[in-house]
């Protein structure tokens, strides 16, 4: 289906983009100068973004044709590769413009009061408007390649955000590690992008999802493969999950907007954006599938384990993206499942991160919750609306994660058979997870003794950044159910996805998967009062724990696994390489230069200044070459 | 006198040019030397110039002659600067061309 031209209000679409951008610009070149008021510019052009993302919306709602291409310029035209730039203006692509500047906005005016005492305020802001920038471009983007300069662009900023504080070794060390995962998973997409271009001829949505009918069984395998490497690269599933939760380092704004709410995500967009490669290759399917039913349980036990309040809540996005990544591969039941538990997602961990950068905020940048603790009566509003989000997340009845999390275990049942057993029973048990390890979250900051270090006196964060976290909060209570009752997410991204479509039977009743859900989420809330709530939280964690304890608290040993499987072998293959390179390449090349210059040394020795041995030799000469002429000529 | 007179002389003279060029020290006596191998190039070219009738032979000596006077003037004027400059005629003295 070819997306309609743009006209009116659509064709402006590109200044979505392009705001964003030039402030970051502005930021950038402008120096110390644009120091005063940068922030304020750096809203200004998000709101703007997001007023005009509104009124795209509600342009794109009233057409008939959902589906609106901008053509830009020719971005690459050689020979028979020919990519122009353009935007597609659809249902999805605006709802993620939509959650992207919306939360984005909210994020930008947090930050100023976030960062009012950095004296780099200005760089963070640039690079927060890069970053919205570079995801509105990997989202509206009518082509995979535009989508792969998005897609690179957001990595960057990522990687600059998260080293934002570039001194501290940590930080620079975990904004390394996420940019090289990330190119592992990149690798996969540029791969995936190069099989379309020679099997198709082209990397445009409407040429490549409408043909996959064309390709092979084993092509579209392959780029539906490849494009999963990619998602799972720049979404922390597994096997590339363990950068996550190390990108903490950076500001907590960042955390909220890019490492919560929108970056992260992009793994899904891509997928349900591929959705017919999908569909058209099951076995690709299956993977997205296992994979995220892998990564929940991945997140949901590590973020058990941890102390520090900024990874729980990086593992919980783990946790709660392998939701979405299930959903999305479940196929046609679950793409607008997984988009809408990607929103409500967006909404409460956004809130939630925002409330715990307002507690290290009142605590003194300080992140351990064994050093927490009652957190509720000095920090009202922050509590207020921490813990809305936490009711949202672990799927309190008829907050936003009820309504979509629940969809999303109904979709996994609903597959049937075994795996359908499986998969549902590992979506229930990760919301267990999720309600004990939030429970335990919130009881260690908000409730209990306090547990304070000397000279911390908490205190109410500035209205800047208690505005937002209201807000967000807001969202977090309404936006599940907005999106599933009152104006289905289904029904609007129906011209994406297609009709929603009723499974014929449920497998397991929706009023039982919402009992049970609700049931499991009580037990785990309740273990963990059993565990934290109950009894005094000691203020180091304890030593002698069991092994699971001890796996959970490295992650399930992920670095480790990667150590051993991938980077020490890869350091001894590159020290062969060098050694090769050194002794081969490098001694073939001297040798011959050092044996050249050896052996002229050697010749110029002969270079006596005695003109009589020149004589001798003159003459030794010349009796040779006449005894050779006697000799041919005699002969 | 047959041809063969005249060629075993220019041989000789040669190779008393030849053998001086190589022994002796003195730069004067190393240049008539050299002189001595060219005249007795001359004196077989006109031999055989004469043997033969024709005149290429003795064209050639000529110019041979003329070559011989011109270096004689570069020649002697290097001896002299060398002369002057180290107070000795020795071609192993102007050995500074080295490795």
């Amino acid at each position: 289906m070819n997306p309609v031209p743009a006209t009116g209000l659509l064709s402006l679409s590109w200044l979505l983009i392009a705001l964003p951008l030039a402030g970051a610009a502005v930021l950038l070149l402008g120096g110390r100068r644009t120091d005063r008021w940068g922030h304020l510019l750096a809203i200004t052009t998000v709101t703007a973004s997001f007023v005009l993302a509104v009124l795209s919306t509600v342009t794109l709602a009233g057409l008939d044709e959902r589906s609106v291409g901008v053509d830009l310029f020719t971005f690459i035209s050689t020979g028979q590769l020919d990519v122009s730039a353009g935007l597609l203006v659809d249902p999805l692509s605006m709802t993620f413009a939509l959650l992207i500047t919306g939360v984005g906005a909210l994020i930008h005016v947090y930050s100023v009061g976030y960062m009012a005492h950095d004296p780099a305020r200005r760089r963070f802001f640039a690079y927060l408007n890069l970053f919205v920038a570079a995801m509105l471009l990997l989202v509206l983007g009518n082509s995979f390649v535009a989508l792969y300069v998005g897609w690179e662009g957001v990595g960057l900023a990522s990687y600059l955000l998260i080293a934002f504080w570039y001194t501290r070794p940590a930080a620079a060390t975990a904004a390394k590690k996420a940019f090289i995962m990330n190119r592992v998973g990149d690798v996969g997409l540029a791969l995936a992008i190069f099989i379309m271009f020679t099997q198709l001829g082209t990397t445009s949505y409407a040429g490549v999802l409408g043909s996959v009918g064309l390709l092979a069984g084993g092509t579209v395998t392959a780029i539906g493969l490849l494009l999963l490497l990619g998602a799972c690269g720049k979404s922390g599933q597994f096997p590339l999950q363990a950068w996550l939760p190390d990108a903490m380092e950076g500001p907590t704004p960042v955390s909220a907007l890019i490492h919560a709410a929108t970056m992260v995500t992009a793994g899904v967009y891509l997928i349900a954006r591929s959705a017919p490669v999908f569909d058209a290759a099951p076995a690709a399917q299956t993977v997205v599938v296992v994979i995220g039913a892998v990564t929940i349980m991945i997140g949901a036990i590590a973020g058990c384990a941890y102390d520090d309040i900024k990874k729980v809540l990086a593992w919980s996005t783990v946790s709660q993206i392998g939701y979405m990544f299930l959903a999305v591969g479940l196929g046609p039941i679950g793409y607008a499942a997984g988009i809408a538990h990607l929103l409500t997602h967006g909404f409460f961990k956004a809130g939630l991160f925002l409330g715990a950068g307002s507690v290290m905020h009142g605590m003194g940048d300080r992140t351990d919750m064994r050093r927490f603790g009652g957190l509720a009566t000095k920090m009202k509003t922050t509590f207020v609306t921490f813990g809305l989000g936490y009711l949202a997340l672990i799927g309190f009845p008829f907050l936003s994660g009820y309504w979509t999390k629940d969809a999303i275990i109904e979709a996994a049942f609903d597959r049937g058979g075994v795996s359908g057993w499986v998969l549902g029973g590992v979506a229930v048990l990760g919301a267990g997870l999720t309600a004990f390890y939030m429970t335990r979250l919130m009881l260690m900051t908000f409730f209990g003794k306090p547990r304070w270090e000397d000279g911390v006196h908490p205190h109410e964060s500035p209205a800047v950044m208690t505005l937002p976290m209201v807000v967000l909060a807001v969202g977090s209570v309404a936006a599940g159910f907005v999106l599933v009752q009152v104006a289905p997410l289904a029904d609007w991204l129906a011209p994406v996805f297609g009709e929603p479509e009723e499974a014929a039977a449920h497998v397991v009743p929706p009023l039982v998967v919402s009992v049970l859900v609700t049931v499991v989420v009580a037990a785990g809330a309740l273990v963990a009062w059993l565990a934290v709530g109950r009894r005094p939280v000691p203020t180091t964690a304890p030593a002698q724990v069991s092994f699971p304890v001890r796996a959970a608290r490295n992650a399930l040993y992920a670095d480790a696994v990667n150590e051993a499987v991938f980077m020490r072998p890869g350091m001894r293959l590159t020290r062969a390489a060098v050694l090769v390179d050194d002794r081969g390449v490098d001694g073939l090349v001297t040798g011959i230069g050092t044996g050249l210059g050896s052996s002229s040394t050697r010749l110029g020795r002969a270079q006596t200044g005695f003109v009589r041995s020149y004589a001798l030799g003159m003459l030794g000469g010349a009796v040779l070459v006449a005894g050779a002429l006697l000799a041919v000529t005699a002969g | 006198m047959t041809l063969t007179n005249y060629l075993v002389l220019a041989a000789i003279l040669f190779t008393v040019g030849a053998v001086g060029v190589l022994v002796r020290r003195n730069a004067i006596v190393v240049f008539m030397c050299i002189e001595l191998m060219l005249n007795s190039v001359n004196l077989t070219l006109v031999t055989f110039a004469r043997a033969t009738g024709t005149l290429d032979g003795q064209v050639i000596a000529f110019f041979v002659m003329v070559v011989a006077a011109a270096e004689v003037v570069v020649g002697l004027a290097i001896i002299m600067s060398i002369y002057r400059t180290r107070r000795s005629a020795s071609v192993d003295d102007a050995n500074l061309l080295k490795y």
